[in-house]
This record gives structure tokens, sequence and C-alpha cells, in this order.
């Protein structure tokens, strides 16, 4: 009974979104009120009925009623409460479900907070949101029925795999998606602003705020993805440049670069018709990215079942929607207007080449993921594309882009001088360039090669620090008062990028030592036998088993110490999961601030002295990666809470009533 | 005017994207490439990954029915496959030959370690000339080859328990009869 609720709800709420994607559309461009103020009524109540048939579909998660074919697929009466409410959104079909129910909350989310908007704007952009939400959800209804019911009932579910039973994997979904749909509002926005002719620094500061959202979803999403590939796939790489990944970073690189161009249009009044364009492109990617995980044209570790109905589907959807919205740019961008001027040296040229060498960046990435595709699909064979391609282009694209960021950081609006720069950066480049080549020689590096990478990676850092610490004295240097004064004028906005910049450093630092220090031994232990790396040493215990909920695992115990100090005792597993073969390696690590101790058990060695291989590592600083994206996500949302908006809203909501004016004049 | 053509482009290139993802759907990519079906496996020799100083060659296993597994150490989903092997190598059905693709010996030598080895032989392609050979194009990738050294069937991606018990096993039994 519960699943036909479900199937039922998502019916209506397709209804009440065809609703949502047409009548107000209409109506804004025919100057129908009636038809505008749908909009927001058909959105709340879309997304009501999303929030039931979600309900649903987590409910017969929880009961495990395996009538229901994706349950049965996907659960299993062994299988933990919490993973069970995981696997909702761990399936294909819930995965699109769940795509589809995060469409539905932005899309509420903007009829609640866009009572200062023109009602024609809110039409404009719910309807755009409507027409997107209509497509997916008839592609779930259609091809992928999270609902559908098997008979005879099965006794016992297949299980979630077990891969994906783990806590990462239990935010990685909902995180990344909220991100990726997150990006239609700006592109609705973006559409909307097309559509109705209207594209000023108004649409951009209503467009900013759901596009810094939005980024902190992705940016949190990929963080913790990384993260669960690090610990979970048992040996310790953080980035693999898989199909699947990049699918996440390209809207994330493109997103980057929206959110700095949407700023610059709100300020300057220019790069309008750039800003249009990246804000069609970054929901693009992010729907090109659902289409390559979901279609199976690429196969990679997260390949899942190939469907070529769903495939088609997708590309349809893909064709109307991307098609469509770079179709209305291309005959009505020319309409947006002149922009305000700028000299070559100047914030706005920083941010606009940024901008640029962020979009090449992502188009790198595309290329190289896509690559293998497009030589089968022009019969010129078949070539590999792994982490040596992407490595070798991604990072020097990279450093120009860290090198601008440090100046965009500091030069000023419009005109800015090379002397001024020279002046203000001077401290911050000499500083960067002499800590960063002593770096390397004080933790008694001489290859030349480490050397050049490690001097290479703390300079950006540096970099990227000393100038955001450079353009945060100017900007107190002009206030009044004391310095506590002097630091609660800043605005939030300042203090967002402040913070999201130093995260920029941290992650850097991050990486540069793991690439640089990390140590690993790959070694064959019995217990009573000690390894060391990196300063830490681990003694092996023993080994014992130990039952689980739904495996049965081998779990060792590993004593870790240092200067023969016991710190503590490790205790990584290898789990046999009753419903599936394959084994799986549970890392144990000890995390700190400077550093993770990483143990993995490998396979028993059935020598008789209950000996295994096992393999350790020390992976200086690499928790710096997660804490620089941490600390990008909180400086997105400092920008967010930013005083800015809440009085704009509050002083729109009391202008007069623009739309009729505008209505008057078309 | 120049302007308003150049605002064409990004359609013009999704366009091209989307023909390519038109074509691509139609294309399994773990669908077997017709070309070197049928046709005598390419020869190679390579130093072993784990006796550097003795060749392997496509000719040490002529006579018998053999896998070639492309895989190498930084391949996430060699990893996925890996253990499927390990298992299938203990049954003593086949030949397994790894195929070490544009790896680091290090590297390879310690995953072999830690997951298990279930290769009879494992070749080192370091800069995957051998590879070309093969039209790999991605690990992991893997070939069966007929005791006349002729390559039968490929399997593109991870071979999974379900691809081994229903495509592989019954083709090596097959070809074993001959």
């Amino acid at each position: 009974m519960i699943p036909e609720i479900g199937q039922f709800a998502l019916i209506l709420a397709t209804l009440l979104m065809i609703v949502q994607g047409t009548l107000p559309l209409v109506g804004a461009s025919k100057g129908i009120s009636a038809w505008m103020a749908l909009s927001r009524r058909t959105a709340q109540g879309a997304f009501f009925f999303m929030a039931l048939a979600m309900g649903c579909l987590i409910y017969s998660f929880i009961v495990n009623d395996f009538s229901v074919l994706n349950v049965a697929t996907n659960s299993n009466t062994k299988l933990p409460l919490a993973y069970r409410i995981a696997a909702s959104w761990g399936s294909h079909e819930g995965s699109i479900m769940i795509w589809v129910f995060m469409l539905g909350l932005w899309s509420c989310a903007v009829s609640i907070f866009s009572k200062h908007l023109p009602e024609e704007m809110v039409a404009r952009v719910l309807g755009v949101m409507g027409l997107v939400g209509t497509g997916l959800l008839l592609f779930l209804l259609l091809t992928s029925n999270p609902f559908d019911r098997i008979f005879p009932v099965p006794i016992e579910g297949r299980d979630l795999n077990p891969l994906l039973q783990d806590p990462g994997m239990v935010l990685h979904p909902p995180m990344l998606y909220m991100g990726y749909v997150g990006f239609s509002v700006a592109f609705a926005f973006a559409v909307a602003a097309l559509l109705g002719g209207r594209l000023d620094a108004t649409w951009a500061r209503w467009s900013r705020p759901w596009t810094t959202l939005a980024w902190c979803f992705l940016t949190l999403g990929i963080l913790i993805g990384s993260w669960w590939a690090y610990y979970e796939l048992g040996w310790g790489g953080w980035w693999f440049w898989d199909p699947v990944e990049n699918a996440s970073l390209m809207p994330w690189l493109v997103g980057t670069a929206l959110m700095h161009s949407l700023a610059v249009t709100e300020k300057r009044g220019t790069f309008k018709v750039w800003t249009v364009l990246l804000a069609i492109c970054t929901f693009s990617l992010s729907l090109l990215g659902t289409f390559i995980v979901r279609s199976g044209v690429l196969t990679s570790v997260h390949a899942f079942a190939t469907d070529p109905r769903r495939g088609m589907f997708i590309l349809a959807l893909l064709a109307l929607v991307i098609g469509g919205s770079l179709v209305l740019f291309a005959f009505r961008a020319p309409r947006v207007g002149a922009s305000g001027k700028f000299k070559l040296v100047s914030r706005e040229s920083a941010l606009l080449a940024n901008n640029l060498l962020l979009t090449v960046a992502c188009g790198t990435v595309l290329l190289g993921t896509l690559y293998p595709l497009f030589l089968d699909a022009l019969k010129l064979g078949k070539i590999s594309v792994g982490p040596p391609y992407f490595e070798a282009v991604f990072v020097p694209l990279m450093v120009p882009t860290i090198f601008l960021m440090g100046v965009g950081a500091v030069a000023r609006w419009k005109e800015a001088t090379l002397p001024d720069l020279w002046t203000r950066l001077r401290w911050a480049l000499v500083v960067t360039v002499i800590v960063s080549v002593a770096i390397p020689f004080i933790l008694g590096r001489t290859a030349p090669t480490s050397v050049a990478l490690l001097a290479l990676g703390f300079g950006m850092a540096l970099w990227v620090a000393t100038s955001a610490v450079v353009g945060f004295l100017d900007r107190i240097k002009h206030v009044g008062g004391s310095f506590s004064e002097k630091l609660a004028r800043q605005p939030r906005s300042f203090w967002g990028m402040f913070v999201a910049h130093l995260g920029i450093a941290v992650f850097i630092v991050g990486v540069t030592v793991v690439k640089g220090f990390e140590a690993e031994r790959d070694v064959k232990m019995t217990p009573g036998d000690t390894v060391s790396v990196g300063g830490y040493s681990f003694r092996f215990v023993g080994i014992e088993d130990h039952p689980g909920p739904n495996y049965q695992a081998s779990r060792g115990t590993f004593e870790l110490s240092k200067d023969d100090k016991v710190m503590r005792n490790l205790y990584p597993e290898k789990r046999k999961y009753f419903s599936f073969g394959m084994p799986m390696t549970e890392a144990a690590i000890d995390s700190g601030v400077f550093g993770d101790r990483y143990v993995s058990l490998g396979e028993p060695l059935n020598d008789g002295k209950q000996s295994w291989s096992v393999r350790v590592y020390h992976k200086p600083f690499v928790t710096w990666i997660w804490g620089g994206c941490i600390l990008m996500t909180l400086g997105g949302l400092l920008a967010l809470s930013d005083r800015r908006y809440r009085v704009n809203a509050r002083r729109e909501a009391g202008a007069v009533s623009w739309t009729s004016v505008k209505l008057e004049k078309a | 005017m120049n302007k308003r053509w150049l605002l064409l482009i990004p359609l013009v290139v999704f366009f091209v994207l989307l023909g390519f993802f038109l074509v691509g759907l139609d294309r399994d990519p773990r669908e077997l490439p017709s070309t070197l079906i049928g046709k005598p496996a390419p020869a190679f020799t390579l130093p072993d990954l784990n006796a550097p100083e003795k060749m392997v060659s496509a000719q040490d296993f002529h006579g018998q029915v053999w896998l070639l597994n492309v895989w190498a150490s930084w391949c996430v989903s060699c990893r996925a496959e890996h253990a499927v092997l390990v298992e299938f190598a203990k049954t003593n059905e086949v030949t397994i030959v790894g195929l070490n693709y544009k790896d680091k010996p290090t590297d390879a030598k310690t995953w072999l370690r830690q997951y298990g080895n279930p290769y009879a032989a494992s070749p080192m392609d370091s800069d995957g000339r051998v590879g070309i050979d093969y039209g790999v194009y991605g690990a992991p990738e893997t070939f069966l080859i007929d005791k006349n050294g002729v390559i039968q069937y490929k399997q593109i991606g991870p071979i999974s328990e379900e691809a081994l018990s229903e495509t592989l096993i019954p083709k090596i039994r097959e070809l074993k009869q001959r």
C-alpha cells in the first residue's frame, strides 16, 4: 500500500511540475498575473508530493518491503537501519529520486525566499525549474520507477553494495546532489533573465546567494566523496581522476568561476554575457555528470547497470535543456547591452582571466574524461587516459590561476597600475619566494625535482595566504577605530572570501606535503612483529574474528607508538559480507592535525602462524586537504550570511512595483 | 555582427558533444571491438615483474588456452576485479597472465603482495607499447586467447563474478574442448 501511495504522489508531483513549468512562463510573457501567481503554489505543492514519495520510499526500505524491486535488490534483513535509509538513495532509481526531490526542495525554497522579487521574475525562474523537474520526473516514472513491484516476493533481499555501507556514503550523495541541483537555481535565473531581457546588477544579486549555497554543498559533497575513497578503497589515495569524480569536479570548477563572475556583474555591471553563459554551463555540466554516471557511456568503478533506454532518455533531456538554453543564449544575449569599462590591469581583468583558466581547466578534464569515447566513436581506436594525463595538464593550469587569485584579491576595480600592485604585493612576493625555497631544504630535501615540486606547492599556498593578508591589511587601513573595531567593521562577505582563499592555501599545503612526504610500507607481519614508518611504529598484536551485523570480519589489533610511547590501538578489518563474495578492506586510521597513521590488512598468508600482508602509511598533513575544503565551505557560508542580502531584500520589498512599469513599456 | 556569431559557439560545441554521445550510447563500452577478435594475439617479449631477468612472451603460452589481463596499480577498477581473479586462479581452470600496464614495478609488486597474485606471469609493459598493439584503451581489459594463439574474446572493464561464471568460464571450457 505504502509504495502505491509513493507512486501516486510521484505522479501528482509530475502533474504539478508540468503546470509549474508551463502556465507561469506563458503568463509572464503575456502579462497574465493569475497564471504567474500559480508558480509559487505549484512549486510548494510539487515539493510536498515529492517529499511524500521520498518518505514512502524510505519507509519501504526501513520495513524491508521486498515486494518492491528496488528494496529487494538493495536491502537485506541483516542490513543496519542507517544503511537501510541510505540505501534509499544508493540505487540508480533512488539516486534519480533524490535528484528530483532536491530540485523540488530548491524550487520550494525559491518560492519562499523570493518575496522581494518581481512577480514576473519568480514566475520565470520557477517555470524553468518546473520544466527541468518535469523532464527528470518523467525519466524517473518511465524508465526508473523506484516503486516497481516484483512477484513472487523474495524472502531475502540482495543487500546494499558493501562499498556503500559506510557513514561517508550515507552523506555523500545528498550533499553532492544538493550542489548539482542547486545550480539549477542560478541556471533558472539566467534563463529567466534572457527570456525577460533584463540582465543587470539586481539579477546578479538575486542569483549570488543561491549559487554560493549550491557551491558550498558541492564542495562538501566532493570532500566527503574523496574522504570515502581515501579510507574505504583501502589504499590511501584521495583522488583518482575517475570519470565519476571528474563529473563532480567539472561543475565545481565552472561553478567557482560563476560565483566570481557574478560578483563582478553585481558590483561593476560587467561580464553579463559571460556570467549568463557560465550559469548555463555550470548546470549543464551537472546534468552531464548525471548522464555520464547514469547512462554507462564510460566505464568506471562507479559504473552502474547499463540500460540504453535510460541513456537515450537522459540524452534527449540534455539536448532539450542545454540545447534550448544555448539557443536562447545565442539569440537573446546580444540584447543584454553594453558593459562597464575596465582597464587591462584591474581586478576585473584578473577575475576574467581566472574565470577563463578555470573554464579551460574544466575543458581539459572534460576532454580527458570523454577522450576514450571520442576516439571510439570516430573509430580511431582506443586509448587510455589515466592520472598521468590529468596531472600533466591540470596542474600547469592551476599555477597561473593561483597566481592571479592573489593579484585579483588585491587589485583595484576598474583600473589598477602595475607599480601600485607591485608596491602592495612586493612583501607578499618576497616572503613567498624566500620561504618556499627554504622549506624543502629545511625539511632535508636536496634532489632537484623534489625541491622544485615542494617549492612550487609551498609557493602557491604562501602566495595565496600572504596576498590574502595584504588585501586584509589594505582594507582595515582605511577604517577608523581600534583594531578590534576595524575587524568588526569588515562585512561578512569579505570574511567569506578571506576564509575561502585561506582554505585554498591550506588545501595546497595538504596536497604538497602528502605528495612529497608520504611514506608507506607493505610488509608480511606475524603477531608480535613491528614495522615503523614516518617515525611511528606499528606492532601487530594479533588477529581475531569479529562478527558484524551482515558480515564476518577478521579484525587485526595494531599498537601504534612513537618514540617508544604507546599512543593507541588501531583495528583494521577485512570483512566478508554474507551477500557479496568480494572481501572489503576497512582501514584503521589515527587521524591528527598533522597527518594520519593508516593501517590496512591485505591477505592472510596461510602459513599457520597467523601472518598477514599488511600495508601501513604515514600521510603527513593529509587532513589539511579536507580541512581546506571545509574552510572553503565555511567561507561560502560566511559570504551568504552577509548583512547586505538581508538589507537589500527589505529595501526592495518596499520599492515601487517595477513590474508594472516594465509591463506598460512592453 | 561579428560578436553575434561568437555567441553561437557554445551551441555548436554542445551539438558536437551530443553527436558523440549519440554514437557512444550505441556502443557498449564493455563490448568487444571487432578488429582483434579472430586475429592472432600480437606478439610480445617483456621482462617479468617478479623476475625481471626472465622474459615472458606470448609464444610461451602457445598450445594452451590463456587469459591476458591488463592491469595496473593505479587502476581503481582493477582492484574491483582482482578478488574475483584471485579466487578464479585457485581453481586452476586456466593460465592467467597479467600485463602490467604503464605501471611502476615497485607499486605493482606491493599491490600484488597486498591483494594476492593470480598471475602465472606478469610481463611489464611500462611504456604501454604492447597495450597499443592490443588496442587497450584503459585498464582493466581481458583477452581470451585460444590454443592457436588467436584472440577469441575481449572483456573491457572489470570481470564481475557474473561475467566470469556466465561468459568467461563457458567460453574457456569450450575452447579447451577444441
